[in-house]
């Protein structure tokens, strides 16, 4: 089952320069090659990726495929799905995997359903049983995991969650350059502009300590309860997606995916489930702790201390307890 | 301007799951249900395109006898009219499947817009859309923001990472992903309850569609509660009694305090 890893790249501000979520997927592709005992492979779409393509060769890869076309240089989903299927079909590749970024969560369904197939998206593991490989796959927001296999005929797709794999664990070696060339029209879709909304007043990253709601407060009116909390711990007052979407507090506070990056000394998490957009903002705190009613919270996978209970009461007899040892 | 939305119905994200002895699903029995949140957000996005430009707004649902609940919600909040694609086991369609059904139920509407949520709640694949596109040859777009009606097109701003954004603009008909919080949902007023009950639900079945069920591409196999990958100390007990504790801990242990 020879191994395809699609790279990413994109250029903001300057030239192309790497997602970083595509070095674990290669990581992936790696261990996958040595498990299967297959050949792995990596691509690079675009334009003037010449620099990325020359960093791969140095990795122990059987080929580097450049995809190089004037239509490429700027991302459509139409594009670079064409483009993907016919690298595809040249090289054959039985195994093809992406890392799960927001530009491949708008082209893989597409290039999948071209040819018949259903990619297997947000893999956060896998394993090899029989020689057939198991994908495991989050559900329900992070509460269940369910094994997943791919019946019928190759290629398969699958892309793989953010932090799943481990860049540093890329092996070095050499690898031969190929360029190769698709045929392709111009898209239906225009890309125009990339920007960012206007600077942000809060900068959550400077902050040592942070207390950050979720859902479980209910309504707006229930924010002070936890920014008592956040005085008592001299900490910035943060949040899950829903509150800011809701409303509840500024968008410049926002946690996750969407929002910042945060890696304070602690992160108390309230009412907050988990969901992995969250969690890939916060888990690299040093100390977590999580109050959720639910004792399957996804956050207590993460969480060094936890209490399970209802916030509404375990919070005021914090905020005491935390102004008593203070004192 | 005609805008169908797709929505699906899902287990309240609150619910306690327990994974059916056969392994293969949940005991969905005693779970609540409700209308898939991002779905929720493109039904919205839907009745307000319909409120500025004029139109209809037409709601699809593929899901069992249950999911009428969710069409009739939907309804409320102002959709025009409905098709429910009645389906008792979904879990034997494969993403692609369940795509099938929609674009077979779709593709007679003839809409200018088509609409789903980014991903659903339950399984979270986050594909029906894009394969929906793909199969009903719509240009598409995902994660948007904010969508803008032209002459004959539409300008959609979509979400990136690490607080990025892009306009980008296509032709209609298109189909568009929509993101939770692109704007503030409503809630069904008494008046729309009641004229919903007159507005017409069509039923439809995947054979009346020529969509049956075909061999899956992928095959879930068994599901289970994810082990830990952290040693957590977890605190249960009466507040006071656990809040004690826990502040000890970040004082003396982890000395964040």
């Amino acid at each position: 089952m020879s191994i395809l890893v699609v790279m990413e790249q994109r250029a903001v501000s300057g030239p192309p320069a790497w997602n970083r979520m595509s070095w674990e997927t290669l990581a992936a592709g790696q261990q996958l090659a040595g498990e299967l005992r297959q050949p792995v492979s990596a691509a690079i779409l675009g334009q003037g990726v010449d620099n990325l393509a020359a960093e791969l060769t140095n990795q122990k890869l059987d080929h580097v495929f450049v995809v190089a076309h004037d239509l490429l240089k700027d991302y459509t989903p139409d594009t670079y799905s064409a483009a993907v299927r016919q690298l595809v079909e040249h090289t054959g590749a039985q195994l093809v995997i992406f890392p799960h970024t927001y530009q491949v969560r708008d082209f893989l369904p597409k290039l999948a359903t071209a040819l018949g197939r259903v990619a297997v998206s947000d893999v956060v593991a896998h394993r090899v049983e029989d020689g057939r490989l198991v994908l495991v796959r989050q559900l329900f927001q992070g509460k269940l995991n369910v094994d997943v296999r791919f019946a019928g005929d190759p290629p398969y797709f699958a892309s793989l969650q953010a932090g799943a794999y481990r860049a540093d664990r890329v092996e070095p070696g050499s690898a031969a350059l190929e360029t190769f060339t698709p045929q392709l029209s111009p898209s239906r879709i225009k890309p125009l502009e990339l920007f960012r909304e206007a600077a942000r007043a809060v900068d959550l990253t400077a902050a040592e300590i942070i207390v950050s709601v979720g859902r479980g407060i209910k309504e707006a009116d229930n924010i002070p309860i936890v920014q008592k909390l956040a005085d008592a711990l001299g900490a910035e007052l943060a949040a899950s997606r829903p509150i800011c979407d809701a409303g509840w507090l500024p968008m410049e506070r926002q946690v996750g995916s969407s929002g910042q990056t945060v890696a304070p000394k602690m992160y108390l998490a309230v009412g907050i489930s988990g969901a992995i957009q969250h969690l890939v903002g916060m888990k690299g705190s040093k100390t977590i702790v999580a109050i959720n009613k639910d004792s399957n919270a996804p956050i207590f996978e993460v969480a060094d201390y936890g209490i399970v209970g209802d916030l509404f009461q375990v919070v005021p007899a914090l905020v005491e307890e935390v102004q008593k040892a203070k004192q | 301007m005609k805008t169908v939305v797709c929505i699906k119905q899902v287990p309240a994200r609150d619910s306690q799951f327990r994974v059916a002895p056969s392994g293969a699903w949940i005991q969905d029995a005693d779970l609540a249900f409700e209308i898939n949140e991002p779905d929720a957000y493109a039904l919205e996005e839907g009745l307000q395109l319909k409120e500025k430009h004029g139109g209809e707004v037409v709601v699809l649902c593929a899901g069992p006898a249950r999911a009428a609940q969710a069409i009739r919600e939907a309804l409320a909040k102002g959709a025009d009219r409905a098709i429910h694609i009645q389906e008792e086991d979904l879990g034997a369609f494969d993403p692609l499947g369940a795509a099938r059904l929609l674009a077979a139920a779709l593709a007679p509407e003839k809409p200018d817009l088509v609409l789903t949520g980014l991903q659903s709640d339950d399984l979270g694949y986050g594909q029906t859309g894009v394969i929906l596109a793909e199969l009903l040859g719509l240009p598409h777009a995902t994660i948007i923001m904010q969508v803008e009606k032209q002459d004959g097109s539409v300008r959609v701003k979509r979400e990136l990472e690490d607080g990025w954004f892009q306009h980008v603009e296509m032709p209609l008909p298109a189909l568009l992903t929509i993101q939770s919080g692109i704007n503030k949902l409503r809630y069904a007023t008494l008046m729309g309850i009641k004229k919903a009950k007159s507005k017409e639900i069509r039923t439809v079945t995947a054979a009346d569609l020529g969509a049956a069920a075909a061999a899956p591409s992928i095959q879930l196999s068994r599901l289970y509660v994810p082990g830990r990958s952290k040693q957590t100390q977890l605190f249960e007990g009466p507040p006071k009694e656990v809040a004690a504790k826990l502040v000890e801990k970040l004082k003396f242990e982890a000395r964040v305090i």
